[in-house]
């Protein structure tokens, strides 16, 4: 998969401000974006229009600004609070934060899987186990980075389901559903949500050069199509020069390298 | 009151088929001089409750796990580790795999004496179609909502690393997170700590300060003086993650390297060990991990 470079803006710039807007219109919640794509992309949307976000420095400390990536050249994080493991879960559990996880499967219904590929029992390919994603989205708003839509990614059903999606039937009799929001899917090709006729994933916007075919051919289900779908935007000169400062090493280039 | 110990005295008090709680998470403070010494012993059948880093990983390299209740195993600044990969992939462990909060939820119940205690997190998703041994409650109030039980995790026994003890039990954790390390004590029957340094209890509170005190002395039943015993999991502030080794031990896959390993860096005494990886003055030396 080729970089779309313009002079001033690269393809991973352009999907850091598509994921940028998962956190729009989030008020003074936890923002977390687990890799670094979801990291900066967070860290963009505190610095523009959600500006009562709070992030941590990937560790335990509340900071009153995004840590920049990379080795730290002396940056000392600004520290406001303090968010040890051990009193996570009472955060997230009460609904206050939206996370971007990448994970390794997703599908059509938003189940998504970080577990591992193949037989739970026996598995082909061991990943890191269902970490947080089980009470992730189950509690708060979660959406998703994946660098590489292919139809091995964008699956008809996961292997694993790491956390909870949309299928009726997964959903037993007096289980709560109030606080699940899957809210958005930037891939390399594309912004996709769960708009479809009963939840299903679909197609928002295609990134510049990228044709409605071309994403339906690598994915592994037939996706519901917003009417219409558009271009994903080029990121603003205020938003580059944002990621900039919260990349200044450049780390985001290794992303879509082949 | 002296509850010194030595690793030895602490492995020998466990036995085949125990359930094991192992503080720490990923690769940060994990007891891992007293897993060596369980590595070095002829203990197996174990179930080993952990946010697993290299515990896990050289428990299952060293065969000794029957069965693992996890939320994730992962060196932090590498993703995953190879030699509990190794074990799943080959099917060799029973695994439960639940949410790290669940994992949470479950030493806080057996720390309170409740047999379960009711959470969202882990229904209407594999966690629950995988463990069919997880119940659900409904609410008894008007609500009626659908629960899951998290089932109490009961340990025989748990290991923890931190910065001071004193000789009576009292722990000191200087890092920026204490994890769960108070949970796992307060869910074991026995209860063993190791720390950096034994110090006398007046000098805890000018090491630093009383929120620091992690741990009280009723949940301990030994101290075992072992520095630098987290290596190469880290020890914040006295020493970050050893990347360089995790590497060395990372590469270990397969019997002979896994051979070659253990024979350089577990069936040695922990002095020899700290020795093979470059001296305390080293280990000392590596800063704190930035994610």
């Amino acid at each position: 998969m080729s970089e779309r470079t313009s002079k001033d803006h690269t393809l991973v710039d352009l999907c850091i401000a598509a994921a940028a807007e998962a956190w729009r219109g989030d008020g003074e919640i936890l923002a977390t974006g687990i890799g670094l794509v979801p990291r900066l992309a967070a860290g963009l949307a505190w610095r523009t229009f959600s500006p009562d976000l709070l992030m941590t420095d990937s560790e335990c400390m509340l900071v009153s600004e995004p840590v920049p990536v990379g080795p730290r050249d002396g940056y000392q994080p600004k520290v406001e609070g303090w968010m040890p493991f051990g009193k996570i879960f009472d955060h997230l559990w009460g609904g206050r934060r939206h996370a971007m996880t990448s994970p390794t499967q997703i599908d059509r219904l938003g189940y998504s899987n970080i577990s591992c590929i193949g037989d739970p029992a026996r598995p082909k390919v061991q990943l890191l186990g269902v970490r947080g994603v089980p009470g992730n989205t189950i509690n708060h708003p979660c959406s998703f980075f994946v660098p590489g839509h292919s139809p091995r990614t964008f699956v008809a059903r996961v292997d694993m389901a790491s956390g909870v999606g949309y299928d009726p039937a997964r959903w037993a009799p007096g289980v709560k559903q109030d606080f699940r929001e899957l809210r958005l899917v930037v891939s390399n090709l594309g912004v996709l949500d769960f708009g479809g006729p009963a939840s299903t994933m679909r197609l928002r916007s295609v990134h510049p050069g990228v044709t409605v075919a071309e994403v339906q051919e690598q994915t592994g289900f037939e996706l519901a199509l917003a009417d219409p779908v558009g271009e994903t935007p080029a990121p603003s000169a205020e938003q580059l020069e944002i990621i900039r400062l919260l990349d200044p090493r450049d780390l985001r280039a290794s992303v879509f390298r082949t | 009151m002296n509850k010194r110990m030595t690793s030895a005295n602490v492995v020998s008090e466990l036995r085949d088929g125990m359930t094991i709680g192992i503080g720490g998470w990923g690769a940060r403070r994990k007891p891992m001089a007293l897993v060596r010494e369980i590595l070095r012993s002829p203990l197996r059948d174990l179930t080993l409750v952990s946010y697993g880093g290299p515990d896990v990983g050289m428990l299952c390299a060293a065969g000794k796990v029957k069965k693992l209740i996890f939320g994730f195993v992962s060196l932090d600044v590498i993703p995953l580790d190879p030699h509990f990969r190794a074990a799943r992939q080959a099917g060799a462990l029973e695994v439960m795999e639940i949410d790290e909060g669940m994992l949470q939820w479950g030493l806080r119940a057996a720390m309170i004496r409740l047999p379960f205690l009711p959470t969202r997190a882990g229904l209407a998703c594999d966690v629950e179609r995988l463990s069919p041994q997880l119940r659900t409650v409904q609410s008894p109030y008007d609500d009626g909502e659908t629960l899951l039980a998290m089932p109490a995790l009961r340990l025989d026994a748990a290991l923890v690393h931190v910065d001071h003890a004193d000789e009576r039990g009292n722990a000191q954790i200087l890092g920026p997170d204490p994890y769960f390390d108070d949970l796992f004590c307060g869910a074991a029957t026995r209860r063993y700590v190791s720390c950096e340094h034994i110090v006398p209890t007046e000098q805890l509170t000018t090491l630093g300060c009383v929120h620091t005190l992690s741990i009280n002395r009723s949940m301990v039943d030994g101290v075992v003086e072992v520095p630098f015993g987290a290596h190469p999991t880290s020890c914040t502030p006295k020493y970050g993650i050893d990347l360089e080794h995790l590497r060395v031990y990372g590469a270990a896959s397969g019997s002979e390297k896994w051979a070659a390993y253990r024979q350089r860096h577990v069936d040695v005494s922990h002095d020899a060990y700290i020795e093979a990886v470059g001296g305390g003055a080293r280990i000392a030396e590596i800063p704190p991990t930035i994610f």
